[in-house]
């Protein structure tokens, strides 16, 4: 059987991948950044997953104005790397699990969550730059990833309480599926920032410090924050922390925090980081 | 009928909202263009030709020759689909926000190493906080 074991959270702010593509990761403005990770890259290489569920949002790369789809799920057998106006960054080609994915894929929908289902699809920082952060700069990805695009673009991205029980369908699904695989979920962006008019620059530390202490202690109050709330607080960006309360929708209701980072700058950004350990000894549907 | 008035009541804020997205869509989609090598090239060697191809509107071509992002914002355009212009350029996120922000490089970068902009006072307009 299928298991989701841990969760990790992260911001993927852009210069953080340009910063390690150009090997600027040790200098004085980065190195605070990337220490922080540190722990993460060991952790992980010994929690070894076979799949990561990895919640990002795309940033006008899949997906045009064209077509703006709320909950995307990536079923592909491999995603590439997109340029995204700056030529497309130098890391490796992300695989898919795409058993797994167009298992989710039916369980979801029928679960009632109406998925959009991506059979090609080019994945921008979102994704990379968590890898990357995780994994640091490897000649192929030690996992296999199943891509879930949320759409935070475009006004209203999905509500918090919305995000939380997809995480919990999430869960659903992968517990159903019959292949031992050791599955974590990532929800990634935040926190707060934003990037856009005479506001630029706003990050809310005693907002962000509250969410990084309630994503365990008591996400019941996270799922009840509006879009209201987080323009005014975390910023016109800052709202992709509903990606969070995917991740946590699918882990326990008891977690334990492994992890915790939080630092200002990176670019624009607030940048925060958790993971929480999932106990198995739980009844999971 | 949707109501988002609240919206306005936030300080130096534009809101992507769907009607926006309908108002910016071919502004937007151009800068989506500028994510092939090519596109971007041809652009750059003449970018009234270029955008003489969209169908936007005069202030919209306008507000990207002079690279006027909170102009861009007030016709429709959505910063993720902005920053392929300054991608483009070879200008930096950070160099893009100050100018939203209208504060010089230096000063923008400075406040984000001391902790970035306090939410204090930018909240509300109407409730002052």
């Amino acid at each position: 059987m299928a298991r989701i074991t841990a969760g990790v959270t992260t911001s993927h702010v852009p210069a953080i991948g340009a910063a390690l593509d150009r090997g600027e990761d040790k200098s004085d403005y980065w190195a605070p950044l990337f220490a922080g990770y540190e722990w993460s890259k060991k952790w992980i290489a010994e929690e070894r997953p076979d799949v990561v569920v990895l919640i990002y949002n795309d940033h006008a790369t899949a997906f045009s104005l064209e077509c703006i789809p709320t909950f995307a799920i990536g079923c592909a057998d491999e995603f590439a790397i997109a340029d995204e106006g700056f030529g497309a960054r130098p890391v490796p080609t992300v695989i898919g699990h795409p058993e797994l994915a167009c298992h989710m894929a039916q369980s979801l929908i029928l679960d009632e969550f109406d998925m959009t289902v991506m059979n090609q699809m080019e994945v921008d920082h979102g994704l990379t730059v968590p890898m990357s952060l995780m994994f640091g700069r490897v000649e192929s990805w030690p996992v296999r990833v199943v891509p879930i695009a949320v759409n935070v673009v475009q006004y209203p991205p999905p509500t918090g309480e919305r995000c939380f029980k997809l995480g919990q369908a999430i869960r659903r699904a992968v517990h159903s599926f019959d292949e031992d695989l050791n599955v974590h979920v990532w929800g990634t962006g935040g926190m707060s920032h934003q990037l856009q008019g005479p506001r630029a620059g706003l990050i809310n530390q005693p907002f962000d410090h509250a969410f990084l202490e309630n994503m365990n202690a008591n996400p019941t109050a996270l799922r009840a924050i509006s879009h209201l709330e987080y323009l005014r607080e975390a910023g016109s960006e800052g709202i992709e922390l509903v990606m969070w309360l995917i991740m946590r929708g699918a882990l326990s209701e008891q977690c334990n925090e492994l992890h915790r980072f939080y630092h200002v700058p990176a670019s624009n950004t607030a940048v925060g980081h958790l993971i929480l350990e999932s106990p198995l000894d739980e009844e999971t549907t | 009928m949707v109501d988002n008035s609240e919206f306005d009541d936030i300080p130096g804020t534009t809101v992507f909202t769907a009607q926006r997205s309908h108002e910016g869509f071919h502004l937007n989609q151009f800068c989506m263009s500028l994510k092939s090598a090519a596109n971007r090239e041809r652009f750059k060697s003449d970018e009234r030709t270029y955008l003489d191809e969209w169908p936007m509107t005069e202030a919209q071509k306008q507000a990207v020759l002079e690279r006027d992002y909170n102009a861009m914002i007030s016709l429709g355009g959505n910063i993720y689909f902005l920053a392929k212009i300054f991608a483009t350029d070879g200008q930096s996120f950070q160099s893009a926000a100050a100018k939203m922000a209208g504060m010089s490089v230096d000063d923008y970068a400075a406040m984000m190493l001391h902790g970035g902009r306090s939410p204090d006072g930018v909240r509300s307009k109407t409730e002052d906080r």
